[in-house]
């Protein structure tokens, strides 16, 4: 898929025909790169809409437990960034959904953020999601990032006011992550009327698509977010359910999540 | 102060605040807080007063005459940073920290350690003040610090055993990040160094600007002149930016940065980011500075036999001391450590930790090639009792051996007849 169609684009397009997409997430190289392409192609046969693949940092201060010990683990198989960019490069190639990258900010600053920008441009990614990047330190990031159409991803979570986030809404493009609760990745959260309220802050602040994240796990959570958000993204819970069941066990999970179209 | 750009928190091209967006309101009270805090004159009375009465502030500076006969060059004097509460300078910044917590409102702290000093001495606020307290410490430095773990337990505090990474101080801080990204509402993260988002590498280094405070006046009134060189050691840098911040504007005064070298600057098994050519520029941790990491942009381990300067970044302020050229930076290996601790003992009876240790190293290199009519000052950060272990291992004392072979025959006897019971 070429990415003359943006990522905002793509996923309005996709809301046409489903009142609620789905966003995965994998860290590359785990549990190694020949069984996360197997993964990707069963997210991608069970309809998953978007996916997020994560490049291995050695500091991942914003992930919990599970998703640390993926970083750790890819790391100590001896993933490098090249090596990552060309699995992100094979899965843009292979399959026909927009994949955006996610990864800290240094793995962007050592490679040379403007190089990094045009790398994915050239790999066919759609955009990137940076949790340690805020706005205010995002001047370089957002100029490569625009100059080649790739979406800057930005992150609003309970704690960010509206003013807040008018401001990100403002450099935002492609989607906004909602952060579902404090913490880190891979706790529970609670699917309830406070964050109902907390969407409909999101919703009143960007005409972005909203993608909702952490704790997502099952149908009840997809389904109470319909209406409400335009992605539920299913992160922790499937590196959980490969380590436990193996890469078999994706693409029934998966489908379990929505009905069939 | 240090020079800095016009973007809050950069001191040149170094610093700045890279923290997720779920942190970006508890930044912004604790920006505030500390604002606020620097513009009322009560608030650094409160402190001195506090630092006075519970840390026996000001901590004096020694002469040391012996030292000073052996190098026979110049004067050693030594700012005695041991003699704090709890035994290093770390009691400084938990405490001004602990003062910012009760105008927030906060009634947990969260703290790192890698040596365990800032973890005694941040479990030692929180008693005090009556905090929760949950310490982070990485596994290996939980197996050479036992000491100051017994004492964070003994003084109310949870210590967690960091298992990730390379189980050591950057392993430490990540957790504390995950547990305050958690619990923003009620806990302050007492970060232990002058590293870190902003305010953090400003705010610590005003908390320790005490001891340059003190320092400058002492041996003014010591010695009439300004010292020809003031000498620190650097972990994170917090008791360097509290000395050096006294003479940063003497451009007489050299100020000297002591790194660890580890097994040695060629071997790669060292913690030297400023003294070596193997740090590059990169953003981890919440901040830029000089990163020991490879090209990826992945972290990588670091050596020193001192645990508190153990760690793979740098004060930015630091980094921009570097950069600008006002600070010199050096690095001690594990052995010449060793040997300038041994020496210190011996001749002026003052155990100094081992991580200061690295500061005494470079300055007992310098001190024969000085005049007589010179002076030279070591900040001695912290006192050297509480790395027994360590120090005994590295003297291969058989004395010690024995008594640990004995006690630990003596808990395994214990351990048979509580099991009888």
């Amino acid at each position: 898929m070429s990415t003359s169609m943006t990522l905002e684009a793509s996923i309005r397009a996709k809301k046409n025909d489903r009142d609620i997409l789905l966003m995965t997430h994998i860290v590359i190289g785990h549990p190694s790169f020949d069984e996360g392409m197997q993964i990707v192609e069963a997210m991608v046969e069970a309809g998953v809409e978007v996916m997020e693949l994560q490049i291995p940092f050695s500091e991942p201060t914003a992930d919990g437990p599970v998703i640390l010990r993926a970083n750790q683990q890819s790391l100590n198989e001896g993933s490098t960034v090249e090596r990552c960019l060309q699995f992100a490069e094979e899965c843009a190639r292979r399959f026909d959904i927009p994949f955006l990258l996610m990864t800290y900010y240094n793995i962007l600053f050592s490679y040379g953020i403007d190089a990094f920008a045009q790398r994915m441009a050239d790999a066919g990614l759609y955009g990137a999601i940076v949790p340690d990047l805020p706005p205010e330190e995002a001047g370089d990031y957002l100029a490569a990032m625009r100059s080649r159409n790739l979406a800057p991803i930005f992150i609003y979570t309970p704690t960010t006011d509206d003013a807040r986030m008018k401001l990100i809404a403002n450099v935002a493009e492609g989607l906004v992550y909602c952060v579902a609760r404090r913490g880190v990745t891979g706790a529970d959260t609670h699917f309830d009327e406070e964050l109902d309220r907390y969407l409909a802050r999101c919703r009143a602040a960007t005409g972005l698509p909203l993608a909702l994240g952490f704790g997502v796990k099952n149908r009840a959570d997809v389904d109470h977010l319909v209406g409400r958000a335009d992605l539920a993204v299913i992160g922790t819970q499937t590196i959980r359910l490969v380590e436990e069941n193996g890469v078999e066990s994706v693409k029934p999970f998966i489908e379990s999540l929505r009905d069939r179209t | 102060m240090a020079e800095k750009t016009t973007q809050p928190g950069y001191f040149g091209e170094f610093g700045g605040s890279f923290i997720p967006e779920i942190l970006s309101a508890t930044f912004a009270e604790l920006r505030a807080a500390y604002g606020d805090a620097r513009k009322d004159p009560s608030f650094w009375e409160e402190y001195k007063q506090l630092m006075s009465t519970y840390s026996g502030r000001p901590t004096p500076l020694t002469y040391a005459e012996n030292l000073t006969q052996h190098f026979g060059g110049a004067h050693i004097y030594i700012k005695r940073e041991d003699l704090n509460h709890t035994g290093a300078h770390k009691a400084n910044n938990v405490i001004g920290q602990g003062l910012l917590m009760k105008r927030m409102g906060k009634t947990r702290v969260i703290a790192e350690t890698g040596a365990g000093q800032h973890g005694v001495a941040t479990a030692t606020m929180a008693a005090k003040f009556g905090f929760d307290c949950t310490i982070y410490m990485g596994e290996v430095d939980v197996r050479r610090q036992r000491p100051n773990v017994f004492w964070m337990e003994r003084l109310g505090a949870t210590v967690i055993p960091v298992t990730d990474g390379t189980r050591t101080l950057k392993d430490a801080i990540n957790e504390a990040f995950r547990d305050w990204v958690t619990n923003m509402d009620d806990t302050h993260y007492a970060l232990g160094t002058a590293c870190g988002p902003h305010p953090f590498p400003e705010m610590v280094t005003w908390f320790q600007s005490l001891i340059g405070e003190e320092a400058r006046a002492q041996i003014l009134e010591e010695r009439g002149t300004l010292p020809a060189a003031v000498y620190a050691c650097v972990g994170g840098g917090s008791n360097a930016m509290g000395v050096f911040s006294g003479f940063l504007d003497d451009a007489e005064v050299e100020l000297v940065g002591v790194e660890a070298g580890g097994h040695g600057l060629s071997t790669g098994l060292h913690a030297a980011r400023l003294a070596s050519d193997d740090a590059t520029v990169g953003v981890a941790q919440g901040y830029k500075t000089f990163f020991l990491q490879d090209s990826d942009g992945q972290m990588r381990e670091t050596h020193s036999v001192a645990a508190g300067l153990d760690y793979v970044g740098v004060s930015p302020i630091l980094s921009n001391l570097s950069e600008n050229g006002r600070v010199r930076f050096e690095a001690a290996s594990d052995a010449e450590v060793i040997d300038a601790l041994s020496l210190t003992i011996e001749k002026e009876g003052l155990i100094p930790a081992l991580e200061s240790s690295h500061g005494f190293v470079q300055a007992f290199k310098d001190a024969p090639k000085l005049s007589k009519d010179d002076a030279i000052l070591i900040n001695q950060s912290g006192r050297g009792d509480k790395d027994i272990f360590t120090v005994a291992d590295a003297f291969d004392d058989p004395k010690w051996r024995q008594f640990i072979q004995e006690k630990a025959a003596e808990y395994a006897a214990r351990g048979d007849d509580s099991n009888v019971d």
